[in-house]
Order: C-alpha cells, then sequence, then structure tokens
C-alpha cells in the first residue's frame, strides 16, 4: 500500500480550520501514549503541557513574553522566504540589535530622558538591520550564499557579545562578572499592565509588526513584487523589479525586525546585556514562520502555539517530573503533526493498493 | 611524533566528522531536499553509537547502529516532507529538536561512563616512518573511509548514470519526473544516505573523537556540516577543503591561545566563522559556475500529477 | 456585614492554611543552568538533590528544571516555582542572581538560594559559594612536582572570577614547588563542548605541557590525556573511570552537606539569610584519592589539603606579585574576600591576558 496525495483545485477552507485540531488530537493521542510508557499519567501531563499555563494571568504574561521575540523575528523571516532570500541568521540579528541598543544605558548612564528609550529602539533595528544587510551584501555583491554568511554570523555576534560584556562593557560595579551595568528607569521597556504580571511593550510591537507587515504583503505592490521575486526572479524582472534591491529589502526588514526583538528583550525583560541573551530565537523562530505559514497573521497564533510548548513543558517538568528531553521530544512531535495536518489543505489523501505506477507524462509543480 | 604532524592529525580529527556529515547533506541537497536536521541526526548517532559500543564492546557495531539509526531517523524526515510534502526547513529543525530531546532521553544512563574507543591503525614500517608515518597511515579507520566516502560520492554524482539521474531530480524534478524517473524515490534513497552519513559523524564523536556520552555533544557541528555543503557549491571536494580549512583555523586558533599571544580568545574563537565567510567571497565571484551547480529544485516540494 | 464575613473567612483560610503547613511536606526545588547529564557542573548540583532525598527520604518534596536559559526565561521559571508551591529554591548558576532576587520580591515567604552571586536584595534570599580554587592550589603543587617540562596547561571556560581565581590559585600552588613553573591558558569559550575541550588539550599537548587541569565540565580532556601518555587532573567529579592510570587527583564539589542543612533548616524553622563561602574545611570542596603519583608527592599533597583544610592556611597568602610584576600582598598579607570574589587579574607566571 502506498499514501499518494492528490492536489486539490483550491486550498480547502475547511481543512485551513480543521488541520490544528487534527494535529491538536494527533499530538494528544501521541502524548498520551508516550507520558503511558514513561509510567506518568497521560491526562495530568497533557494538563499541564497543555492548561496549566493558561490558567493564571501572570502565566499568560510570560506566554506574550516568550511569544514577542518569536512573533517579531518570524514575521520579519516570512519577507526573507516569501522572496526566496534564505536567512537562518536572525538570532545574529537579534543580538546585534541588543547591542547596538544598548549603546546609550551602558555607555552613557548619566543621559537620563524619556527620548532614551526611543533611541535604544530605533538603534536596536538599524544595527539588526545593517547587520543582516552583510549577508545582503554579499550576495549581491560577490554571490555569495546567505544560507551560509547568515549562520556564520550569528557565532560571529555571539562571541562578540560575549567580548563585549566580559570586556569593555562590563559593569563597573559588578564584582567582574560578565555582565553590563543594570539599565536606568528610562532605558528600560515598560510592563503593558504591570499590576497583574510582567509582559513588557514587546508584546505589542510584535503584534503591530504582523498587522504591518501582513498589510504590505497583501495589499501593496511591494508585497506582490515579494512573492513574485520569490517565485520565479525571471518573472520578476520581466515585470521589472530588481533582484538585488529585493536582497537588501528582505535582509533589512528582517534584521530590523530580530534587532527590535533583540533590543526589547534586553530592555524589556532583562534589563542588562549579558553572555547570553537568547535562548535560540532567532532559529525557533524559522519554524514559527514556517508553522505560521509564512502570513504573519498565522505567525502570531505560531508564535503562542511555541511558547505554550515551552511553559508547558516547564510546568511538567515541575509537577509531575517529566525531564526536560521529554518536554524537547514532545514538542519535535508536536511539531511534526502540525505540519503534516496541514498537507490535508492543500491534498487529498489516497491509500492506493500497489498497483503500477501510472507512466503517462505529466507535471510537476515546481 | 613531529610537532605539525601532530597538529595536521588533530586537524583532520576535528574535519573528519563535519566532513562525513557534510558529504551526506551534500547528496541529499543534490537530490533537491534541504535538511536541516543534520544537528538531530548526527546526535542521535552519537548516542546510538556510543551506547551500542559499550554493551557490546564493540565500536565497530557501534558505528554499524550510529549509521543505521543515522538512516532511519531520517526517514521520518523522508516521509513527512517527500510523502506529506510539509516544508522541509521547518521540517529540518523539528527533527533537530527531536534528536536533541530524544537522544537525552536514551543517552540518560550513558553518563558518566567511558565509551568504547576505536583505535588508530597500525602498518608496521609505514606507521612508523619519520615524519608522515601517522599521518598517511596512523590514523583511525573512519578517517580513511571519509576520503573514500568523499571520493566515492564525487565519482558517483558525476561519473555514474545514477548520479547523473539524481543531479536531474534535483536540478529539475518536473523534467525528471517526465522522463520516467521516479523522483520520490530517489530523493528518498539520498535522505536516507544522508542520514546515515550524519549518523556516522555523531558516531565518529563519541566513538573516536571523544569516547563518552554528553547531552548535545554534537556542539553545533550538524550546523556547521550544513554551512560547508553550501561553502562547497555542492561539489565533494570543495566539502573536504571545507571542513579542513574550518578545522585547521579552529586547532590554530588554540594553538595561538597556548602561545600566548595575548588576543581576546572571542575574537580567536570566531575566527573559524569569519575565515569560512571570506574564503567563500573570494571563491563564488563566479557567478555562472556557482549557479550552474547549485540543485536548482533544492527545498522546492514535489507531488507527481496524476 | 460583607466585610464581618471576609473577614471570617480569611481567618478561617489562615487557620487551615496553618494546620496544612504543619502537615505538609517541605518541598525544595532546584534550578539548573546546564542539564544533569554534563557530568559536570549542573550534575553535581543534582547528585547534591541527590542526597537531600536520601537524608529526608518522604519527608521532603523535591523538584528541579534542567537547562533553564539565563535571561528572561529564569524568571518565569523561578516563579513557577514559588506558586508550584517550593518552599525553598536552589538558583544554581551565577546567571540567575538577578531573576531571583526579583521573584524573591514577590514571595517573601519562600526562601532563595543563590549560587556564586553577591546580590542579596531581600531578606529571604541566601547566596552560597564553594572555594573551588582551595583545591586548585592543592593541584598546583601535585603539577609542579609531577611535570618534568615545568609547564602545565590550563583549559578554561570563560574569564569570570570564579575561573581566574583558579588559575592563580592554581599558580600559586605550584610556585611554593616550583618558582619558576609557567602555565598555558586556553580558553574553549564553552563550558562544555567534549570535541572542542579535547582539541584544546591536544593543542596544549603539543606545546610541550604535561600536566593537563581544565575549569570546563566534559571528561574529553582526561581521555586525551590517557591517549598522550600525561598526566591530568578531573574537574567537578572523580573523572578516574576516564583516566585510571592518568588522574592524579580531582576536585570534587559535594553541594550534599549544604543542600541538606538548609533544607533542615527550612523544616525546622531556623533558616536565615546568609552569605557563605564553603572550601575544604566544611566538606564542600573534596579532592579524590590522590592516585598516579609517587610517595613524596602524595606526601606533599596531603599536606597541602591538611594545611588548607584546618583553616590555618588560605592559599592567597602573601607575598604574591601580579603577572605585570607589581605588589598585590606583602609577605603574610591574606586577601580579603571582596576581592577574591571580583578577582580579575593574573598572578606572576600564567603566560595568558585577561581581557579587559
Amino acid at each position: 500500500m502506498r499514501i499518494e496525495l492528490v492536489k486539490r483545485p483550491q486550498q480547502s477552507a475547511l481543512f485551513s480550520a480543521l488541520s490544528p485540531f487534527i494535529a491538536l488530537v494527533l499530538t494528544l493521542v501521541a502524548g498520551a501514549i508516550m507520558f503511558s510508557l514513561l509510567g506518568k499519567s497521560p491526562l495530568d501531563a497533557l494538563y499541564y503541557y497543555f492548561v496549566d499555563p493558561l490558567r493564571e494571568i501572570w502565566s499568560l504574561h510570560e506566554l506574550a513574553i516568550k511569544a514577542a521575540p518569536l512573533i517579531l523575528i518570524a514575521v520579519g523571516l516570512s519577507v526573507c522566504f516569501l522572496s526566496n532570500n534564505w536567512n537562518i541568521g536572525a538570532e545574529g540579528q537579534f543580538i546585534a540589535g541588543a547591542i547596538a541598543g544598548s549603546i546609550l544605558p551602558v555607555m552613557f548612564p548619566d543621559f537620563q530622558s524619556w527620548i532614551v528609550l526611543p533611541l535604544m529602539l530605533i538603534m536596536g533595528m538599524i544595527g539588526g538591520a545593517a547587520y543582516a544587510s552583510v549577508p545582503a551584501f554579499l550576495k549581491t555583491r560577490f554571490n555569495t550564499n546567505e544560507i551560509l554568511t547568515s549562520l556564520m554570523l550569528v557565532y560571529v555576534a555571539q562571541l562578540f557579545l560575549d567580548w563585549m560584556v566580559r570586556g569593555p562593557w562590563r559593569n563597573p560595579a559588578g564584582m567582574n562578572f560578565p555582565e553590563t551595568r543594570d539599565f536606568h528607569q528610562y532605558a528600560i521597556l515598560p510592563e503593558i499592565w504591570s499590576s497583574s504580571g510582567r509582559a513588557h511593550w514587546g508584546f505589542v510591537f510584535a503584534l503591530v509588526a504582523a498587522v504591518v507587515v501582513w498589510f504590505m504583503l497583501s495589499r501593496t505592490l511591494r508585497g506582490f513584487e515579494v512573492k513574485v521575486l520569490g517565485q520565479s526572479p525571471r518573472a520578476g524582472r520581466f515585470a521589472g523589479f530588481s533582484s538585488s534591491q529585493m536582497v537588501f529589502f528582505a535582509f533589512i526588514v528582517s534584521g530590523a525586525l530580530a534587532g527590535l526583538a533583540g533590543i526589547s528583550e534586553v530592555s524589556g525583560a532583562i534589563g542588562q546585556l549579558r553572555p547570553t541573551i537568547s535562548p535560540g530565537y532567532g532559529f525557533t523562530a524559522i519554524i514559527v514562520a514556517f508553522l505560521g505559514r509564512l502570513n504573519p497573521l498565522g505567525i502570531i497564533a505560531a508564535g503562542l502555539i511555541l511558547a505554550l510548548s515551552y511553559l508547558g513543558g516547564e510546568a511538567a517538568q515541575i509537577s509531575i517530573g517529566v525531564s526536560d528531553k521529554v518536554v524537547r521530544a514532545f514538542q519535535g512531535l508536536l511539531l511534526f503533526f502540525v505540519l503534516g495536518a496541514d498537507t490535508l489543505i492543500h491534498y487529498r489523501i489516497r491509500f492506493v493498493g500497489s498497483a503500477p505506477r501510472n507512466a503517462e507524462v505529466s507535471h510537476g509543480n515546481a | 611524533m613531529g610537532m605539525l604532524e601532530a597538529i595536521l592529525i588533530t586537524i583532520a580529527t576535528a574535519a573528519t566528522p563535519l566532513l562525513i556529515a557534510a558529504v551526506g547533506e551534500l547528496v541529499v541537497e543534490r537530490s533537491g531536499v534541504l535538511n536541516l536536521g543534520v544537528e538531530g541526526m548526527m546526535v542521535m548517532g552519537a548516542v546510538t553509537g556510543f551506547g551500542v559500543a559499550l554493551t557490546t564492546g564493540s565500536p565497530w557495531l557501534g558505528f554499524l547502529a550510529a549509521t543505521a539509526v543515522g538512516a532511519l531517523f531520517s526517514l521520518l524526515f523522508a516521509f513527512l516532507t517527500l510523502t506529506l510534502v510539509t516544508n522541509q526547513v521547518a521540517t529540518g529543525l523539528a527533527l533537530t529538536l527531536l534528536g536533541l530531546g530524544l537522544s537525552g532521553m536514551i543517552g540518560e544512563s550513558f553518563v558518566g561512563l567511558p565509551g568504547v574507543k576505536l583505535g588508530s591503525i597500525y602498518i608496521p614500517f609505514l606507521t612508523d616512518l619519520p615524519l608522515v608515518g601517522k599521518l598517511l597511515f596512523g590514523q583511525d579507520p573512519i578517517f580513511y573511509l571519509s576520503l573514500l566516502l568523499t571520493g566515492g560520492v564525487a565519482y558517483f554524482l558525476f561519473r555514474t548514470r545514477a548520479g547523473l539521474t539524481l543531479r536531474s531530480v534535483g536540478d529539475n524534478h518536473a523534467s525528471a519526473h517526465a522522463l520516467g524517473i521516479n523522483v520520490i524515490l530517489i530523493r528518498y534513497l539520498a535522505v536516507m544516505f544522508g542520514g546515515a552519513c550524519a549518523g556516522l559523524a555523531g558516531g565518529y564523536l563519541s566513538i573516536v573523537y571523544t569516547p563518552q556520552w554528553v547531552e548535545n555533544m554534537t556542539a553545533g557541528r550538524g550546523w556547521i556540516a550544513l554551512a560547508l555543503v553550501v561553502f562547497a557549491s555542492w561539489r565533494p571536494w570543495r566539502v573536504l577543503a571545507g571542513a579542513y580549512l574550518f578545522g585547521a583555523v579552529t586547532i590554530g586558533q588554540l594553538h595561538a591561545q597556548a602561545l600566548g599571544i595575548g588576543v581576546p580568545s572571542q575574537l580567536l574563537s570566531s575566527l573559524p566563522y569569519l575565515a569560512t565567510v571570506i574564503v567563500l567571497v573570494l571563491i563564488s565571484g563566479n557567478r555562472r559556475l556557482t549557479m550552474i551547480n547549485t540543485p536548482a529544485s533544492l527545498g522546492r516540494p514535489f507531488v507527481p500529477d496524476r | 456585614m460583607k466585610k464581618t464575613i471576609l473577614s471570617i473567612a480569611a481567618a478561617a483560610a489562615v487557620l487551615s492554611f496553618g494546620t496544612m503547613a504543619a502537615e505538609a511536606k517541605v518541598k525544595a526545588c532546584w534550578m539548573y543552568v546546564g542539564p544533569i547529564g554534563d557530568f559536570g557542573y549542573s550534575y553535581q548540583h543534582h547528585q547534591g538533590l541527590l542526597a537531600v532525598q536520601k537524608e529526608f527520604g518522604d519527608q521532603v518534596e523535591t523538584a528541579y528544571l534542567e537547562s533553564v536559559p539565563e535571561g528572561a526565561d529564569a524568571e518565569r521559571a523561578l516563579e513557577r516555582f514559588a506558586r508550584s508551591g517550593c518552599n525553598i529554591i536552589f538558583a544554581t548558576s551565577f546567571g540567575f542572581m538577578d531573576a531571583t532576587n526579583k521573584v524573591a520580591g514577590r514571595f517573601p515567604d519562600v526562601k532563595f538560594e543563590h549560587a556564586t552571586g553577591y546580590k542579596r536584595e531581600h531578606p529571604n534570599v541566601s547566596t552560597y559559594n564553594s572555594k573551588f580554587h582551595e583545591g586548585r592550589y592543592v593541584q598546583g603543587v601535585i603539577a609542579a612536582k609531577m611535570s618534568k617540562t615545568g609547564v602545565a596547561g590550563y583549559i578554561a571556560s570563560f574569564p569570570i572570577p570564579e575561573v581566574v581565581l583558579g588559575i592563580n590559585a592554581f599558580m600559586l600552588g605550584a610556585q611554593s614547588v616550583n618558582p619558576d613553573f609557567k602555565v598555558k591558558v586556553v580558553w574553549a569559550n564553552t563550558w562544555y563542548d567534549a570535541g572542542k575541550e579535547a582539541d584544546a588539550a591536544k593543542a596544549l599537548i603539543d606545546q610541550g605541557v604535561d600536566v593537563i587541569t581544565q575549569h570546563t565540565d566534559s571528561t574529553a580532556p582526561m581521555q586525551v590525556a590517557t591517549e598522550r601518555g600525561v598526566k591530568a587532573f578531573g574537574q567537578a567529579t572523580d573523572m578516574i573511570k576516564f583516566g585510571p592510570d592518568t588522574q592524579l587527583t580531582a576536585i570534587v564539589d559535594d553541594w550534599g552537606p549544604y543542600y541538606i542543612s538548609r533544607v533542615k533548616a527550612v523544616i525546622d524553622g531556623t533558616w536565615e539569610q546568609q552569605d557563605v563561602w564553603h572550601g575544604m574545611k566544611e566538606g564542600n570542596v573534596v579532592m579524590a584519592p590522590y592516585t598516579n603519583m609517587p610517595d613524596d608527592v602524595k606526601k606533599l599533597a596531603e599536606e597541602a589539603e591538611a594545611k588548607i583544610k584546618s583553616g590555618d592556611f588560605n592559599p592567597y597568602t602573601g607575598p604574591i606579585t601580579k603577572q605585570d610584576g607589581s605588589e598585590w600582598l606583602k609577605a603574610g598579607e591574606v586577601a580579603d574576600n571582596g576581592t577574591l570574589l571580583g578577582l580579575n587579574f593574573y598572578v606572576k607566571g600564567v603566560d595568558d591576558k585577561l581581557p579587559q
């Protein structure tokens, strides 16, 4: 028996709506089996995983904190991926943005005014965009593959941050530990609703960015250009679009958003620069971007789901002693089911017996 | 053993796992599939290889198991991306997450146990040659296998009919399909070959390089392997050059530190990454040459019409 | 009327809570920066958790979180701990410092213990640390005796005071035997990457060192030393299994006694804020058996260990000269803990430069 896919004439609206639920059911079943095998009560495990983090307000705040950088970065990446630019270095751009945005509070701690925070955010975006334009420049000028350059620049950024916080930017009052001075009050990104939890404005930025980029992609000529050049550079050139300009556009947009995520995380959630400021947001955001089907509005949902899987994993570890490895493996499974269920939107699945393969000439859908 | 020879051997050991994993991924990408799950397959290979070598006492069985598990694990990716046509980038990243988690679960009882090491070969007289004896005739067997593998893949891709078929699938799956080639089958096989290589590379880490199991012991090497395929513009011998360049700069910076040259270690540590970028810039000036070698269907989904 | 009902309800709640607390077990929670499978730093802290379980059995409930990233995640993890009923929380990495203090402010009834930090902004935060460097001094003594080339290799993780403290202590121990002894330092820029640590060990051996010590977590350097026939010291755990003919001794971090005492204090209701820096004397730093060395070296090492253990001797006792040749401590002068905890310069003889 073989599984065969038949392309639907158009996207199935039914399955667009249903596929997340199908994925959820499959995940629940697989999770239940996995947790039972590990000797844990599957119901408890799934409860802590998916429900517990959503039960309390403070935890919802934490969900927003965790989702904000993922959404911000993934929204930017969607522009890159749609235009066929393989930026996998958002982690580095996140760090570059965090460093550039921290210049004022770290180097000029006495400059205290309400203008500091807006300047920091702008400088963060510039930092991220500038760092992202390196692979863009190398791609357009030297024809260098951006997968490699953007990835390698991640490691360089991490090591540079490490050097900064241990060397020139070390907190003079910090007992020589690797961290910068604490940001002063004007450099802290405020909490949205501070009486109930610590979610900061970064989450709002993420939502705004998603809506703006969604509008740009679906309602403007520029968005059309992104998609045309992404699907067929040749057709794009015939239409008079410049592909090298698009490379810069895509990298700068995604770099700026990653940079904004970086400085928001540092000034909102952490309050200073440290050797590690990201648990791999730039890489996780790649998953988020595709999970959201490269649609900025879908990305909001995808970012929240992924953030939930981290929070839920933590709750499950504390409450029923599931180990961190189980949590990660389960996260992988969850993603597989979500990705797999999406197939139903575009294809019907047919199970065929071992019939001989059709030999007629046919066309792939490249 | 002279100092230069010792350094070269250290470089070879550092480069071998990168080379094996990258050559495997090269075949995958040449067939038009982008599998970002190298890190996950590699770490699965590392834990299996370690466990089997430890329980059976045979490093060779360890390598066999690592290779097999790498291939099996990649089947999961193949089923999702080729049969269910899921997005390759996201699926590959999910595979990495799953691999890191699963390997940690499997390896929990292996922590803190010394592993079984596959030793270096010894050929009387040849290995004892001055200056080059150990370098040429005294390394571990997998090192030689990695060179054979590179040559074999180069030969297969560019000198055999099957290799031509595989490349044509990667360059234009629609016309390959029109010619009656079973695109999906070939991609399945390519992905499994890549998985097997990644598994083997992981086994190299836990059986030869450092015979022990620690969680996440691949420490990003799968990502470097991915980058090396791009660095090499999808050509096997260039992968070899890239892996050795990366290894040489990595080891070189450690030596520079041990000499006490007083440059910040973070700068030195970032040299391998910078060097790779700079060399790639220098060699990718020829746009046409790069275009020829880039598999045009890379990462694009394929569903045969029926 | 409404107010009375409310206050009655509140009183009842307090009462029932009170009785519950008397019956309920104490919950102790640990947060690790790495996986417990690192066979190094986090592994040893987890051994401490297991020691607590063994000591108290059913009396104490334990929970832990591993691989918690330093940054925004740490604060959330701590908050979840506090809300899930933990009575005492051990945050075992320096990077959790600010998060610990922030969360402690929100949960005054929960006790927080932060390892290797210096901030205690609330009365329910204690800090604790371990004088690993005392063991380094003993290692230095052994290394200077065992080395034929007069140069030891030091694989370091990150330039933080704790690591610098260790390098200097090693150097001082070695110089107490051989004033011309040299140390070559290689920074791996990682806490554990077995392959990179192995490469660093090979590079050091190729450059002529014949004793290796490490302040990174994996056992790879020990294995490389075994292959290349040089001696090495274990780190954080006893690594003798990885080098039966290689390991001279190892510094073992034994957090068990401290954790047991602090959990006991919570059970007894005697927990108070403190700042401790325990070492060999308190059993926090333990030397693994001295192996693979002649009896005279062993005797010397045991003497050094006994001297430190008795509390009579601090490795940081003058005369000590800084790397640049200037005087740091006069003869007989002992460095104060504040300086040591923030140490960021080398003593004479270290062949490396610290980032400034």
